[in-house]
Parts: C-alpha cells; sequence; structure tokens
C-alpha cells in the first residue's frame, strides 16, 4: 500500500547501493569460498581417502551422533545463557549505580576471549569428571555467550518505559503477572535476537568443544574439522558443511520470523528517564546479589587464567610477559608484534563490517521495502554465522589461492574475512532499532521538506547511531578474538593474538603454556580498554539521543 | 485554493476514502469532522502526499500535486500526538523544516524565536522536547509546521491528547493564530465545539464519503440526515425530522395543569442547563434553560416546540 510512488533517481542509486554493497560482498566472499568447498568435496575427484556417496556420510551413525548432540547441546546452553544472564539484565536495564559501564565492559570480555583460553580455564577450574562432558560444554558456552544476552537485552530493556510495567500494576496486575504480560513481551524481540545468537554461537561452537568434548563428544563443527583437516576426506567435510549450513539456516529463518511478529512499535525513551539507583533494602540486595553472583562466574575463571601466567617453573613470577619481547620457536614474529597485528586487523574488520552491515540494516528496515524481501535478505545476512568460522577459513584458502582472484597472500584477507564473521551482529543490532524508529517521525520529516536521503540522515541515522557504536564494540571485540577462520589465513610472520596463543600452546613446555596464558591476559585487557571506551562513547553521546 | 477532486484510497479492498471532494479557498478554515476510522485522517495523508491515492486528484493553486512527493509539496502537517523529534531540541524541532529549505543559521534562529514567541513559547529553544508539557509539545508541533511557511496548514486531531480546560485555552490561540496568519487550514477532528469554533466552514466525514459541507450555521439549520443531527445534538420528535434544542421552550406545571411531560435529567453546561425530557407519547427531547430557576428531574413539565425549529430531514 505504502510507498509505490516512483523513486526519485537519487533513491534509486541509494536502494542500489544498501542492497548492491552487502550483496556483493557476501557473493563474493561468502558464497564463493562455500561453492569452493562444495566443489572440492562433491564434484572434484581429487581428495584423499574419499568416503565412498554422500549417502554413505550421511548414513554414518557418527554423523547422525554429531547431529543430535550438536542440536540438544545448543539448546540447552541457549536455555542456561538466559537464565544465568536475566537477572544482570535487568539491573543493567532498570538501575543506575556506580560501576555500571565498568560492569557492562568486564560483561563482555569472556565473549571476546579466544574459545581456546576459555576451554583451558575451565578445564583447570572444573574438577575432575566434570572437566569432559556435556556439562563443562554447556558451562562454558553459558560463560562465553552471557554477554550476549546481558547486552542486548539489557541495552533495550534501559529503553523500555518503565511507566508500562507501573500502569499495569494499578490494573492490579502482580509482580509475576507484570512480568509475564507487560515486561516479557515488550523484550520479546531483544530476548528472542539475543538467544538466536546465542543459539548459533553454541550450535557452531568449536574450540570449547574440541576439548571440553573429549573424544566422546562431537558436533557438526569438530566433525569438519576431524575430517577436513585430520582425516583429510573432502568430500565428508562437504556433506557434513551441507548439513550444518541446513540446519542453520532454517533456525534464521525460524528466528526472522518470530522476531518480525514480535517486534513492537514502541516510542523507546532514553536511558537517562529510566534508569534510577537502586533505593530499598531489598533493591540493593538485588543488584547486588545479581552482579555478584555473575561476577564470581565470570570472574573465577579468568583469576585462575591469571594466575597461570605468573606461575612459570614451579613458582610464580613475570617470566613469562618478559618472554613475550623475545623471539620464540613457535612464531616467526615476537610475540608482542601479534597485539599491533590485531589491533589493526580489528579495526579495519571493523570499519568494513560498519560499512557493509550498515547499509544492510538500512536496507532491511527501509520503510519502502516488502516485508518478505526483508526477510530474505536478513536470513541471507546471517548466513556467515552458520557457515563455521573453520569453513570460512578454509573456504578461502581454496578459493582465493588461484585465478580468479588470487587473494590468498593480501594483507586484507584477514580483515575481510573477520568483517565477515562480525556482520551478523551490527545487523541484528542495528536493523531492529531501524525498525523502532516510528514511522511518523519519518512522515513528519518529509512534510518539512526532507528528501527521502535527508530523513535518513536526519531521523534514522541518529537514532541508529547508538545502535551502530554497540555495534561496533561488538564488531572490534569479535575481529580481536576471532580464531578458527584466521587461523588458516594470518601469514606466520604476522600472527594476531589468537592465533599467537594457539601456536604457544602447540608447543610442550612450561614457558610455552605461561606465555600463551600471558598472551591471552593481554588480549583480555586490550578488548577491555576498547570495550570500555566505547562504552564512554556511548554514555557521552547518549545525551545526544 | 486546494481543491481535492474525487479521491479514493482502498486498504485491503475496502475504502477508507470513497470518492471524497472537497474545495478549501485560501485564507480560509475548512474542519474535518467525524467520528474515529471514518477516513479523515487518511484525508489529510492524502493532501501532504504521504498516502497514494487509488484514484481522485488533489490540486494547490490549480497544479496536481499527483507527481510532487511530499517534502516538496510545502504543505505542513501538525500531527495528532506531535511526533516531535525526541532527538533534538525545541530550537531543532521548531527550525528543522527551515534548515531542510536550506535557511542560514542566523535566519533560522531568528524564525524560530519569532515562532515561539507567537505559540507562547519564548525562550524554550533550548529545552529537550522530553521534557514540555502536553500542551507546550502541542505548540512546539505547531510552530514546527508553521516554520516553513506552508502554503497549506493540515492538522490531525492536534488536541485531542490535552485536558479540556488546555484544549479550550489553545482552541482560542489557534482561532486567534489563524486569523492572524491568515492561513489555509484544514482541521480534523472528532470533536464538535473544536470544530464548530475553528471552522470557517466545516465538512462532516462518515465511512469515507463527506457527507455534509457548510458553515456551522448551515449545519445546524440544515443537518444534511438524521444521524447528523443526532450528532449535533438535535432532538426528534417523529421520524425524517429534527428539532433544534433552542427551539423547545420547557416550564415547570402550573397549579392544576397536567403537562405533557416529566424530566428525566439535567445538567449544568456553564451559562445554559440542558434539560432532557421524556414525553407522555413517548419521545425524548433535549431542551436548553438558562437562569437558575430550571425544571428539575421527575418535575412534571409543559414542552412547547416552536415550529420553525422543527427541520424536516427528506
Amino acid at each position: 500500500m505504502d510507498g509505490h510512488r516512483p523513486a526519485l533517481s537519487g533513491e534509486r542509486a541509494w536502494r542500489a547501493v544498501s542492497y548492491g554493497v552487502p550483496v556483493l560482498f557476501l557473493g563474493v566472499f561468502f558464497l564463493y569460498p562455500l561453492a569452493a568447498i562444495l566443489e572440492r568435496g562433491l564434484v572434484g575427484g581429487s581428495s584423499t581417502g574419499s568416503s565412498g556417496s554422500v549417502l554413505d556420510v550421511l548414513k554414518d551413525p557418527l554423523t547422525r551422533e554429531a547431529l543430535w548432540f550438536t542440536v540438544w547441546q545448543a539448546t540447552a546452553s541457549t536455555l542456561l545463557t538466559v537464565a544465568v544472564a536475566l537477572p544482570a539484565a535487568f539491573v543493567l536495564g532498570r538501575y543506575d549505580f556506580p560501576g555500571r559501564n565498568a560492569t557492562r565492559a568486564l560483561v563482555t570480555v569472556p565473549f571476546v576471549l579466544p574459545t581456546v583460553v576459555v576451554a583451558l580455564a575451565f578445564l583447570a577450574i572444573l574438577p575432575a569428571g566434570l572437566d569432559q562432558g556435556w556439562a563443562a560444554i554447556l558451562i562454558a558456552h553459558t560463560f562465553f555467550n552471557v554477554a550476549v544476552v546481558v547486552r542486548v537485552v539489557g541495552t533495550f530493556w534501559a529503553s523500555l518505559d518503565p511507566r508500562l510495567s507501573e500502569a499495569a500494576a494499578t490494573l492490579g496486575a502482580s509482580p509475576w503477572r507484570r512480568a509475564r504480560e507487560v515486561t516479557l513481551p515488550l523484550l520479546a524481540p531483544a530476548l528472542s535476537a539475543a538467544a538466536a545468537i546465542v543459539f548459533l554461537f553454541s550450535f557452531t561452537s568449536f574450540g570449547i568443544v574440541l576439548i571440553l568434548g573429549g573424544p566422546r563428544y562431537s558436533t557438526l563443527e569438530t566433525s569438519i574439522y576431524d575430517q577436513a583437516v585430520r582425516i583429510y576426506d573432502l568430500r565428508a567435510a562437504a556433506v557434513i558443511s551441507l548439513v550444518q549450513l541446513a540446519c542453520v539456516a532454517l533456525v534464521v529463518w525460524v528466528t526472522t520470523r518470530l522476531e518480525t511478529r514480535l517486534a513492537v512499535r514502541g516510542q523507546l525513551r532514553s536511558e537517562r528517564d529510566v534508569l534510577r539507583a537502586p533505593r530499598t533494602a531489598r533493591e540493593k540486595a538485588v543488584v547486588s546479589a545479581s552482579l555478584g553472583g555473575l561476577a564470581l562466574f565470570l570472574g573465577l575463571p579468568l583469576a585462575v587464567l591469571v594466575e597461570r601466567t605468573f606461575a612459570v617453573g614451579g613458582g610464580h613470577g613475570l617470566g613469562a610477559y618478559r618472554a613475550l619481547g623475545s623471539p620464540t620457536s613457535a612464531l616467526l614474529a615476537r610475540p608482542w608484534e601479534a597485539v599491533v597485528n590485531s589491533l589493526v586487523y580489528a579495526s579495519v574488520a571493523t570499519a568494513i563490517a560498519l560499512v557493509v552491515g550498515g547499509l544492510a540494516s538500512f536496507a532491511i528496515a527501509a520503510p519502502w521495502e516488502h516485508a518478505r524481501r526483508s526477510r530474505v535478505l536478513d536470513g541471507f545476512l546471517m548466513l556467515p554465522l552458520g557457515a563455521s568460522a573453520v569453513m570460512l577459513g578454509f573456504g578461502f584458502v581454496i578459493a582465493f589461492a588461484r585465478s580468479p582472484i588470487d587473494f590468498r597472500a593480501s594483507p586484507w584477507i584477514v580483515p575481510v574475512v573477520q568483517a565477515l564473521v562480525a556482520i551478523p551482529f551490527v545487523v541484528r543490532v542495528v536493523a531492529p532499532t531501524l525498525r523502532s524508529v516510528d514511522p511518523r517521525q519519518r512522515e513528519a520529516a518529509a512534510t518539512l521538506g526532507a528528501s527521502p536521503g535527508r530523513v535518513r540522515r536526519e531521523i534514522d541515522l541518529p537514532v541508529a547511531a547508538r545502535a551502530l557504536v554497540v555495534a561496533a564494540g561488538f564488531a572490534f571485540a569479535i575481529s580481536l578474538g576471532e580464531f578458527g577462520a584466521t587461523v588458516f589465513l594470518a601469514r606466520p610472520d604476522r600472527p594476531t593474538l589468537p592465533v599467537a596463543i594457539f601456536r604457544f600452546l602447540g608447543r610442550p613446555g612450561a614457558l610455552n603454556a605461561a606465555e600463551a596464558y600471558a598472551l591471552a591476559v593481554v588480549l583480555m585487557a586490550v578488548t577491555a580498554v576498547s570495550v570500555f571506551l566505547v562504552e564512554r562513547f556511548r554514555t557521552r553521546r547518549a545525551g545526544w539521543l | 485554493m486546494l481543491r481535492i477532486e474525487d479521491v479514493t484510497v482502498r486498504f485491503d479492498g475496502r475504502a477508507a476514502l470513497d470518492g471524497v471532494s472537497l474545495d478549501v479557498a485560501d485564507h480560509e478554515v475548512v474542519t474535518v469532522l467525524g467520528p474515529s476510522g471514518s477516513g479523515k485522517s487518511t484525508l489529510l495523508r492524502v493532501v501532504a502526499g504521504l498516502q497514494p491515492v487509488d484514484s481522485g486528484h488533489v490540486l494547490l493553486g490549480g497544479v496536481d500535486l499527483q507527481p510532487v512527493p511530499a517534502h516538496r509539496r510545502g504543505i505542513g502537517l501538525v500531527f495528532q500526538d506531535h511526533a516531535l523529534f525526541q532527538h533534538r531540541d525545541v530550537e531543532g524541532n521548531v527550525g528543522f523544516g527551515l534548515r531542510m529549505r536550506g535557511d542560514s543559521q542566523a535566519r533560522i534562529r531568528d524564525r524560530v524565536g519569532v515562532l515561539l514567541e507567537l505559540v507562547g513559547l519564548a525562550g524554550y529553544e533550548r529545552r529537550s522536547v522530553a521534557t514540555l508539557s502536553g500542551g507546550e509539545q502541542q505548540r512546539v508541533a505547531l510552530a514546527r509546521a508553521l516554520a516553513p511557511e506552508p502554503r497549506v496548514l493540515l492538522l490531525d486531531e492536534p488536541l485531542g491528547s490535552l485536558d479540556r480546560r488546555l484544549r479550550d485555552r489553545l482552541l482560542d490561540d489557534l482561532g486567534q493564530l489563524f486569523e492572524e496568519l491568515a492561513v489555509t487550514a484544514v482541521y480534523v477532528t472528532h470533536d464538535l465545539a473544536e470544530a464548530f469554533a475553528l471552522g470557517d466552514r466545516v465538512a462532516v466525514v462518515r465511512e469515507g464519503r463527506i457527507v455534509q459541507v457548510g458553515t456551522p450555521d448551515e449545519l445546524w439549520a440544515k443537518p444534511a440526515d438524521e444521524d447528523l443531527a443526532r450528532f449535533l445534538g438535535l432532538g426528534s420528535l417523529e421520524a425524517g425530522s429534527a428539532v433544534r434544542p433552542e427551539a423547545i421552550a420547557v416550564r415547570a406545571v402550573a397549579d392544576g395543569e397536567r403537562g405533557n411531560g416529566v424530566v428525566a435529567s439535567s445538567a449544568r453546561l456553564g451559562p445554559l442547563v440542558r434539560v432532557r425530557v421524556q414525553l407522555d407519547d413517548g419521545a425524548v427531547l433535549e431542551a436548553v434553560a438558562a437562569g437558575l430557576d430550571h425544571p428539575r428531574p421527575g418535575e412534571r413539565v409543559v414542552v412547547d416546540v416552536d415550529p420553525a425549529g422543527i427541520i424536516d430531514l427528506r
């Protein structure tokens, strides 16, 4: 009904760019490597140790077992994560207290830790018997993903009008009814978006399952890795990749549908109007208990990790950190250079992800867009989440090592693959915010003489600015910690922090292990600082919104 | 002159506007009166260029607006609950349209000052719109729409969400403002008093059609049909006719007099008292009485109807 007016030529150009750039980017850097993998696995006969037909792979009970365990553990991990994160999300969404921004930043730290380090921390801290198996996997996934729920839901919660719940109270709703019938439906878009991210993350989790699953527990992701790298059966790896892609496409389809149905157009309020200091003793107790519990859960494994960096050769000391400046047999560079590499790569990756993901968000949430086409684009952009990082990295190696696109040696390859991993997060954060813009605000601007492009700059962009800054923080953190794909692509003389850590872990000896832990602590610190800076920027600009 | 010509808009097959035509002369204020869902807001969106039509035309100064997008029409719209830009302060809101047309900073500042003065908010430039009261927000919305000197001003129930006293005051202010600025305006409302107070002419809308257009006096003198007569508050003695309350005289029965009805209820409306009478023949009439000595509920009364006040609607 709306918007079938003939587009102005500037508008046409904008539509072409906002659709074309994301589609082109994903086409070249996602679909093409994917096609290369499939071609190698399904068509090309060059693979060694091939396991026969596609059906054989699908019929294999090991494949089925991996599929079942993947679905099961991802579901359980998501539920556990939401349960653990909700109290903290509530506190961050409703209360203002000293150290609020620091809390938000610190919660994010586990999320950006390399999965290998998270896995090792839990291996060290969990009691024997529990340290390997499904329970360890679920706990590690929760540790890792709690930030997603706390931040996405907490941020959204802080923009919900508390008067709605108060109105329900005056209508006789008990606190529980208010939570169920007012707050929960309003939170549903953010909650489902966060849960979708956690589910996909757990579904495609690699390092944690590989280390904490032990020999008994295998997911689709570790199966792909085993087949591709250890057994070198490209056909089996390709077939399992297909199964994984299909599952993820299904999940994405379901969640985007759910999100459109749940979207509530409401007046979002500024945090300043919503947040207040905890007043009663009970409120203070709730705040301290929620944050204290979370701090213990997140802090203890990290504390153990830090402790490990000082445990060198029986005693305690700074030897591991001092060693970071010296050449090592594990790397072709001095370890500290990995810090610089990581920062440069992650900055470039963030810029790419913001441009591509931001344009895509505008295309998805455009007022003139058909709901169906917008959903298709939305789902398409989520696909890199589903294709595992391992698959992406592997795909890049075989796709770009030959003509027509010989890109393998380019220094751009690492930030491009990191951006690819970050784009879905940018879209998931920015698009819902743009969708929540009251269309009458755009109409009001139009009647005051603002052209469609001007409306985007004057109305949508200021609203999206906050989301874009949050997205930038996410993208930067993700790029810093990205491991699965980068490990295939980083040149030996230019390792990133996670890759350097991995190389150290692969070497025997206490000093190598300690240097790995020391680099992990440096990565943690760098990430915490950058996320903290984003938080400060966000707060300063909050008055502007 | 604004000319709306045979405009039809359908939503999912149902006509929200069904062949609507309306002329608004320069410097004329036409109020569009109708219940919610009657299509009156859709009419404003069509004129503003926010709603494409299925058929029909909107002409301004003889030029068909069909190919002109909303932002080039020069038609201002005051939204129902203001739609103020929450991320801008008062000056940012009022000056928005001026910025869009490329006015200089200095000129914008001057004109925003003039407009804020005009709507009684002088000195509010730096205030955040979120901190304003409902009435203040309404005034900012009005100033914002007026700032770029629109050729036509459209107002969509601008006083809808305000309390009664504030409404009455703003109604007076609006009337003065319209006169002072000699604006051409279309003002949509469901409130009879607002429509009559502000409109040089009133267009009554029902179910997507215009039922009648006329000055308030013309409507009062001869409403187009029984529904409209009832909506205006006219009584009815028999099907097909209406009677104006001021033509009905009600007095208490004198000693020994039987009268022809009993007072069902009475309510004071400022200086006048509305008296509802149940006639012995079954009809119910509303009359107005003045002064403090008016018939009370339950009292038997004599009701006289001046034949000049009876309108034949057939």
